[in-house]
């Protein structure tokens, strides 16, 4: 085990070399220097860590003869760049830090007081046998509103590690749509780093259907009074799939509100683990955080591990968590049969429906109707809406 | 004959609810089944449809030559057994359209006729949605999901309308509706009332017999049907409480 990191570490160290070589900022050589040396020394996480204890990642990192990939535009010109990645948190883990090491940086800065009529689409294409480090910011500027869509997919067996911090400012108003659909064989890590400052909306859905072994991680931080994020999510697994989501958002500050809906639909072997956690500090009077997290399990030897966690430190607040694992009710099944639906397509229109509940929450036709294929085609149903 | 049920003794959870009952329903005829709280005509109507809780324990039920009871749930609506539900479920994410469409195709092509697609049947179902009042906003909207209660049993009687049954069952349907809503769905049951079909009409009250009137009208009391007459027995019931017949029929 310990020989294989070795080795894994030996190929990164390699073409960190590189990109150090590339990276003309001072500033930026620094802290990718920074974010290598704690990789090295602290290696990828194992089933020990906590926060990885239902999420077995050990050689999956490895891309047999792996080329690392960085586009083009990586070397980003914005002054800004270096300032802004110094408050991602890559001392996570060693997914966080190698992302931050290797980081191919897309910067989108939304003008303040402006509304984007068209969303702003960030695609990522990984290719097989590579590895690769997208790094994107998003500056939401006092006032402005914006859909931005992250859409993730790869051919093969390759290994994404991603990350995106998403800053807005007063008043910003910032939908975003995150798409995990992966090739089967894919590896996926991903953090979503979110600060929301006062008055501004964060409304986010994230679709986790592909890769073999995928991971999502939600840090949100409220850094003003009067903030509101609705984090809603969807994993949907068949075949060997695993899927992680951890949470953990943090009330420090008055009066922000906070919804996270997330929903798992699991068959065959899958499994899915959403861990959520939601802090209310001391002084954070007002707060409204509500998560739910529910799970449908179709078959006897898919599972799941929910553990959703509310810490409140301020009695002046409206919370409630909720996590529910289960199988199709059975009298929305009796309904459908009475009304001569044969018994397989009841099940799989009831399942639809269940997913359906997040992904009608997206407002892009084009990305719903895109998922609502994926899902009728893992289900097997013909609707032809 | 399009039913015939005979001596059916039927419970729930190992509990004996119906306890003999006979009924004869011919096509063209509609029967009201009358009855206090706790006297099997849920039971009766869950049993009918095929609910799986509910287990039958003897007896007979025979539909249109065949025997009912060794049909699944879905075959029998398939072969046009309807109820109309007491308490229609909420199908979160399924818009009424896409699933009116699915269980009318089932049938069509069970039948051996022509399925309808999207467009086609969008046109079929605005027809439909006439008989109960209902717009075209309800199509678009996940079945039964926020629907008031009056919404609620119209659109179990625009699947009615859709389905076409022969044999409909209306379980309790005037239940928890104002008077506007009880004319609608009454109004919609009385135009699809034809020499084709027969129904049931499971109900507490006398309310609703005053909008569809029966041709015969049953009293169960104790899992049996303890009287039977015309639609003038509905309002000596009015008149005297149920109290009257569980009285007469000890």
């Amino acid at each position: 085990m310990v020989s294989q990191q070795l080795v894994t570490e030996d190929i990164y160290s390699n073409t960190f070399s590189e990109i150090l070589e590339q990276t003309k900022d001072a500033e930026l050589k620094e802290l990718r220097q920074k974010a290598f040396d704690y990789f090295t020394e602290n290696g990828f996480p194992t089933v020990k860590n906590e926060e990885w204890k239902y999420t077995n990642v050990s050689g999956q990192w490895s891309v047999v003869n792996g080329q690392i990939v960085q586009s083009p535009k990586s070397e980003v010109q914005s002054p800004k760049v270096a300032g802004l990645a110094q408050h991602f948190q890559f001392d996570r883990n060693g997914f966080t830090a190698l992302n931050l090491a290797f980081a191919d940086f897309t910067v989108v800065t939304i003008p303040k007081e402006t509304s984007l009529n068209k969303p702003i689409e960030l695609n990522f294409n990984a290719n097989e046998d590579t590895a690769n480090f997208p790094h994107i910011i998003i500056i939401a500027e006092a006032g402005s509103k914006a859909t931005i869509i992250e859409n993730y997919e790869s051919e093969g067996k390759s290994f994404t590690n991603t990350a995106i911090q998403i800053f807005l400012e007063p008043n910003a108003n910032l939908t975003h749509y995150r798409v995990q659909k992966e090739s089967p064989e894919a590896f996926h890590v991903g953090t979503t780093e979110v600060e929301l400052s006062s008055g501004s909306l964060y409304n986010s859905t994230n679709v986790n259907l592909g890769g073999a072994i995928s991971r999502h991680d939600v840090h949100l931080k409220f850094t003003a009074e009067g903030g509101e994020a609705y984090i809603d999510g969807l994993y949907m697994l068949n075949g060997n799939q695993h899927h992680d989501t951890h949470s953990s958002i943090d009330h420090a500050l008055p009066n922000c509100v906070s919804h996270q809906t997330y929903k798992g639909v699991l068959n065959d072997k899958s499994r899915g683990v959403f861990n959520g956690k939601v802090f209310v500090r001391e002084n954070a009077h007002g707060t409204d955080a509500q998560q739910s997290n529910k799970n449908l399990l179709l078959s006897n030897d898919a599972r799941v591990d929910t553990k959703p966690q509310l810490e409140i430190f301020n009695d002046d607040v409206k919370c409630s968590h909720g996590a529910t694992v289960g199988q199709l009710e059975d009298e929305e099944l009796f309904y459908l049969l009475s009304r001569g639906i044969s018994e397989n397509l009841a099940k799989n229109l009831l399942t639809y429906g269940f997913a359906e509940e997040i992904i009608n929450k997206i407002e892009i036709e084009e990305i719903k109707k895109d998922l609502d294929a994926m899902v009728l085609n893992r289900l097997d149903v013909n609707l032809e809406v | 004959m399009l039913l015939e049920i005979k001596d059916l003794h039927a419970g729930i959870e190992g509990k004996e609810i119906l306890k003999g009952l006979n009924l004869t329903v011919n096509k063209g005829e509609v029967h009201a089944i009358m009855g206090p709280n706790g006297s099997g005509k849920s039971t009766l109507s869950k049993v009918l449809a095929g609910h799986p809780s509910y287990e039958v324990l003897s007896g007979e039920v025979i539909y249109q030559g065949k025997n009912l009871l060794e049909l699944e749930p879905d075959e029998r609506a398939r072969e046009g057994v309807f109820l109309a539900f007491q308490y229609p479920v909420e199908v979160p994410g399924v818009s009424n359209s896409q699933f009116l469409r699915l269980a009318y195709n089932e049938k069509m092509k069970h039948l051996g006729e022509e399925e309808l697609d999207p467009l086609e049947f969008n046109d079929y179902l605005k027809e439909k949605a006439k008989i109960v009042e209902m717009d075209s906003s309800f199509f678009k909207r996940s079945v039964n999901e926020g629907f008031s209660g009056g919404e609620k049993k119209r659109n179990e009687i625009l699947q009615m309308a859709v389905l076409e049954p022969k044999l409909a069952i209306l379980d309790e349907t005037d239940s928890g509706l104002d008077i506007d809503a009880l004319r609608i769905v009454a109004e919609g049951v009385n135009k699809l009332r034809s020499s084709e079909n027969g129904i049931i009409l499971v109900t507490h009250y006398q309310r609703l017999l005053d909008y569809i009137v029966p041709d015969f009208v049953h009293v169960l009391a104790g899992g049996k049907i303890v009287k039977e007459g015309g639609k003038e027995l509905a309002l000596e019931l009015e008149e005297k409480g149920y109290d009257w017949v569980k009285a007469a029929n000890k």
